[in-house]
């Protein structure tokens, strides 16, 4: 086994999951072996049916794979049981959604609160702490609209905040600017740049929009369930 | 996480209505036929409830029920005043007499003979009239229900009927009957008019026969139990002796064993649990379906399964006190608004605890089918567009 340096958030060793759908088995990821350093913006591409979601679902904790090594933060999350995964995954853990996934009747604020509210926080704090999170990604005029009086990237502004406000180390994103026009794409990108990233948090973006590339640290690209390469970059 | 429930919950009006609406059917269902059937039982031993003075009634030991008459000889009235325990004993007569009226109608009245010398066992309330002028020559008195509708007299202008009045007269089986008043009696399970007169006139009344005392109605002495009261006059006299509440239940348990009632009503009651859980449990899981993909979202940000299950509890059970409140509200409106009627309604604390149960359960139920998905719920499913 090969040890992890220090700084990789991410270390994955020939990982492989497969799906059973009826009769036959689909394998999703082939051995994939990637890692992601602390402070790193790497931009997951490839083809549909790649293994792309299926891979960030399993770095995130919310999906088991069947073989092989995926160490988070030094944290073998396959050998966790499913209440401290699901722990694990509120302390360390933001998700950004292509369908930004808020809450229809929660207000924006109520919305962003939700991470700390399930980590216990009372409810004065959290919307305290994600007022001040919802200024920072420029929504301070939207704090008490609901889902369906913003923007699409409004909402994703949301989403973002949401994925922040409880100071995670790793942000999965999937597909963030998919369901944005371009010039909203970017903004969302830059949002994600500029306040997601730190020295000691690690971002990952699954996507196929190539006019986000340049967001990238690295940019690695999958094909048929396996990593095929790795780019380094540098990014804007 | 409890607010943001409610939110999910209420935010979802149609939804979060159509929910509502079915408990509230459920419940209104559940406790409206649960209470006119409670209200029907009561009627079944009316007439024990009206004659609240004896502590015991002595009776043939086959009768059955209240209406069930098996007369005794009139020599076990001093029998059961001769046993030591039993301050005082009184004849009651009851049965059912054929009244013609003015216009030459018949009716069937259920005639009550009282003590002559105390008039023990006469109606609870005269709305009219004295018990005491049951002691005038040939009086009854008649109860208002049945004064204005069976035993109503034509008017005076020909032109429909007038309630029997003080003064009027019928015969009862060919005998002069005056009414001197008009009394309130609980209704009772049988729908003819009563009418009280003496144990005497009564006895005068009936058909000839060699037995025509119905019950003993007997006081026990200050200090003695009843059961051993009981058992005593039964040694002794070989009649059944039971207290009043004996009787009653009595009385109840042969309506609820011989007759169709409790099936005719436990279906209704049944068919409103079943309705309203389908109703109730089906809108919920298919508020939890279309909920599916926030309820992954939660669990992937960290939210455990015991979370959700609160969550999902808790909102089960704001929509289990609202609908269980609006049916029983509403039900209650039911009973007030139609009091005055031939409506037997009765709701007592155990039906709207029985109901409150009846909705809990359902909730649960609800509540856990709904669950059960939320907790096999992959949160892998966040990432499916």
């Amino acid at each position: 086994m090969v040890t992890e340096r220090r700084n990789v958030a991410v270390y994955c060793r020939s990982v492989v999951k497969s799906y059973s759908t009826g009769p036959s088995t689909v394998l999703a990821l082939r051995g994939v072996d990637l890692e992601v350093n602390l402070g790193e913006l790497i931009i997951l591409v490839g083809p549909s049916g790649c293994g792309k979601t299926t891979l960030i679902s399993v770095v995130a904790g919310i999906l088991d794979y069947d073989e092989g090594e995926c160490r988070v933060f030094q944290h073998d999350l396959q050998a966790m049981g499913q209440r401290d995964k699901t722990r694990y995954r509120g302390q360390n853990v933001g998700f950004v959604f292509q369908a930004y996934n808020l809450l229809p009747t929660l207000t924006a604020l109520e919305n962003v609160s939700v991470p700390l509210l399930i980590l216990g926080i009372s409810k004065s704090e959290a919307e305290t702490r994600s007022q001040e999170i919802l200024i920072q990604v420029g929504l301070t005029d939207r704090l008490h609209s609901k889902p369906d009086q913003l923007s699409g990237g409004q909402q994703q502004r949301v989403a973002i905040a949401r994925a922040l406000v409880h100071q995670p180390r790793l942000i999965v994103c999937d597909e963030p600017t998919s369901a944005l026009d371009a010039d909203t794409g970017q903004t969302v990108m830059r949002v994600i740049r500029e306040k997601a990233l730190s020295p000691d948090r690690t971002v990952i973006v699954v996507t196929h929009d190539s006019r986000i590339f340049n967001f990238a640290d690295r940019i690695a690209r999958m094909e048929d369930g396996r990593i095929i390469s790795v780019e380094s970059q540098v990014a804007h | 996480m409890y607010s943001i429930a409610l939110k999910m919950l209420v935010g979802d009006r149609s939804k979060y209505l159509g929910i509502v609406m079915g408990l509230t059917f459920a419940s209104l269902l559940i406790t409206q036929q649960s209470s006119i059937f409670t209200g029907l039982m009561t009627r079944t031993y009316g007439a024990i409830t009206d004659i609240s003075q004896p502590d015991i009634w002595v009776m043939d030991p086959k009768v059955q029920f209240i209406d069930d008459v098996k007369p005794l000889q009139d020599t076990e009235l001093f029998r059961v005043r001769s046993i030591e325990g039993v301050e005082w004993a009184v004849p009651l007569y009851k049965g059912l007499l054929k009244a013609r009226l003015q216009d030459g109608n018949y009716q069937i009245c259920n005639v009550l003979g009282l003590d002559d010398a105390t008039l023990i066992g006469g109606p609870p309330v005269m709305t009219r009239g004295s018990l005491a002028d049951l002691r005038m020559q040939d009086s009854i008195i008649v109860d208002d229900v049945g004064a204005s509708t069976r035993l109503a007299q034509p008017s005076p202008s020909g032109e429909g009927l007038r309630p029997l009045d003080i003064g009027d007269v019928l015969e009862i089986n060919d005998h002069r009957a005056v009414v001197v008043g008009i009394c309130r009696v609980s209704r009772t399970f049988q729908s003819q008019p009563v009418i009280y007169t003496t144990y005497t006139r009564a006895t005068t009344f009936a058909p000839r026969e060699r037995k025509l005392l119905s019950f003993v109605l007997a006081k026990a002495a200050a200090g003695e139990n009843l059961d051993t009261l009981c058992d005593r006059i039964t040694r002794r006299t070989g009649l059944a002796a039971y207290t009043a509440q004996e009787f009653k239940d009595m009385t109840y348990d042969y309506f609820m064993e011989n007759t169709g009632i409790p099936i005719n009503f436990g279906t209704a009651v049944a068919l409103g649990f079943v309705i309203g859980t389908a109703i109730a449990g089906q809108t919920f899981y298919n508020f939890t379906l279309e909920n599916m993909r926030y309820f992954g979202t939660l669990k992937a940000m960290g939210a455990t399964n015991s979370i959700l299950l609160r969550m999902t509890l808790l909102q089960s059970l704001l929509v289990g006190m609202l609908g269980y409140g609006l049916g029983v509200g509403t039900a209650a409106l039911f009973g007030f608004f139609l009091g005055g009627t031939e409506l037997s309604f009765r709701l007592t604390g155990q039906l709207m605890f029985f109901s409150g149960a009846a909705i809990s359960l359902i909730c649960i139920l609800s509540a856990l089918i709904s669950i059960r998905r939320v907790i096999r719920l992959e949160p892998a499913i966040v990432f499916k567009a």
